[in-house]
């Protein structure tokens, strides 16, 4: 399948245009998020989980990131969702892609995006009595640490 | 598709609550009072110090006993980031610390010295503690490179210690980013004249004095 042909169906199911950087970028809303990684991984044949991570756009909330890709085509697809301001739910995909399954846990880590049906939500990097989200803009670089800083 | 069930949750380790831990601290702390040997060996020595001129034989076996402290310095094997690459370096043949008695240790509790060779994180900051306290008294710690000394280029980061200094106490700073091995070699021997030193008067060297070490 080339980029074209998956830009057509990605059109013809989501009504969403797919914007072509290199691979293709696909805005999406937050409720057809898990809808759309599925679609991917079963028409588009995107088996491959490559990142996901977010972004903090401070006043008008939290974006979050995905790339999957097809290594037999090749076919990259960014599917990226902005939660609304204030909001940190957002669906899981753990069950479509093993691997999103750690990745998920350090957006939460970093960011506090709390994933809906991820089996296993704990910090992954920093410490578990961590207080805030490091990543996050309005985390301040000297937020203290009891008794290392 | 199978989906994971949720670990149990592990409570963060709380380290006062090693039980061993404290009892072996405890023992090695207080001495037993029917340890005749070592009551035996002290009152011999405070006899032969009081007696006219023995002052020259206590003196001159502290001599030897410090040159043997000062030239068996045992590193505990502790690589936390780049620095322990030019660490290993250093204990290798081409440098080889070996000639002034130091050998790589793989067991806290066998060494006298920690070179803390890298950025320390909040994460790891107990664990480099907990290692600390398990190496026995007298002990010395080396800071090697900027990140271990200060935090150096990670300094504003949200997961770095601003220094080691704020763990456990430092003795000798080293630094660079890495320091050669040639540097940390001088901040080795440099740790040398402050055990000989601290052997002597029972004080360790200000950090910042220039005079000592």
């Amino acid at each position: 399948m080339t980029a074209a042909d998956a830009r057509a169906r990605i059109q013809e199911r989501f009504g969403v245009e797919a914007v072509a950087d290199g691979g293709l970028t696909v805005t999406l809303p937050r409720e057809r998020w898990q809808e759309f990684a599925g679609f991917a991984r079963g028409d588009l044949g995107c088996r491959y989980f490559n990142w996901l991570s977010a972004v903090d756009w401070k006043e008008q909330g939290l974006e979050v990131l995905c790339r999957v890709e097809n290594l037999d085509t090749p076919l990259v697809v960014t599917m990226r969702t902005k939660l609304p301001a204030g909001e940190t739910r957002c669906p899981s995909l753990t069950s479509l892609y093993r691997g999103a399954d750690w990745m998920e846990r350090e957006c939460y880590d970093m960011f506090g995006v709390v994933f809906d049906g991820h089996p296993d939500l704990r910090r992954i990097l920093t410490s578990d009595d961590w207080e805030g989200y490091p990543l996050r803009k309005d985390y301040a670089v000297d937020t203290p640490y009891e008794p290392y800083r | 598709m199978e989906v994971k069930r949720p670990l149990p949750q592990v409570p963060p380790p709380v380290w006062g609550e090693f039980k061993d831990l404290q009892e072996w601290e405890k023992y090695h702390q207080t001495r037993p009072l029917d340890d005749k040997t070592s009551n035996a060996l002290a009152s011999i020595a405070d006899a032969i110090h009081h007696m006219p001129g023995g002052w020259i034989v206590t003196t001159s076996t502290d001599k030897i006993f410090n040159w043997a402290r000062k030239s068996s310095i045992w590193p505990v094997t502790f690589g936390l980031a780049c620095c322990a690459i030019e660490m290993m370096a250093t204990f290798a043949s081409r440098f080889d610390v070996e000639r002034f008695g130091m050998v790589p240790w793989a067991s806290p509790r066998h060494s006298d010295l920690m070179i803390v060779s890298g950025t320390v994180t909040i994460k790891m900051a107990p664990m480099l503690k907990r290692i600390y306290d398990q190496m026995p008294d007298p002990k010395w710690v080396v800071s090697m490179g900027s990140c271990a000394n200060s935090g150096g280029p990670f300094r504003h980061g949200y997961h770095v210690v601003k220094g080691v200094d704020r763990v456990v106490p430092v003795d000798v700073y080293v630094p660079g980013c890495p320091p050669t091995p040639d540097s940390l070699m001088y901040g080795l021997l440099k740790l040398q004249t402050q055990v000989e030193e601290f052997q002597k008067t029972g004080k360790r060297a200000a950090p910042s004095d220039p005079g000592g070490a």
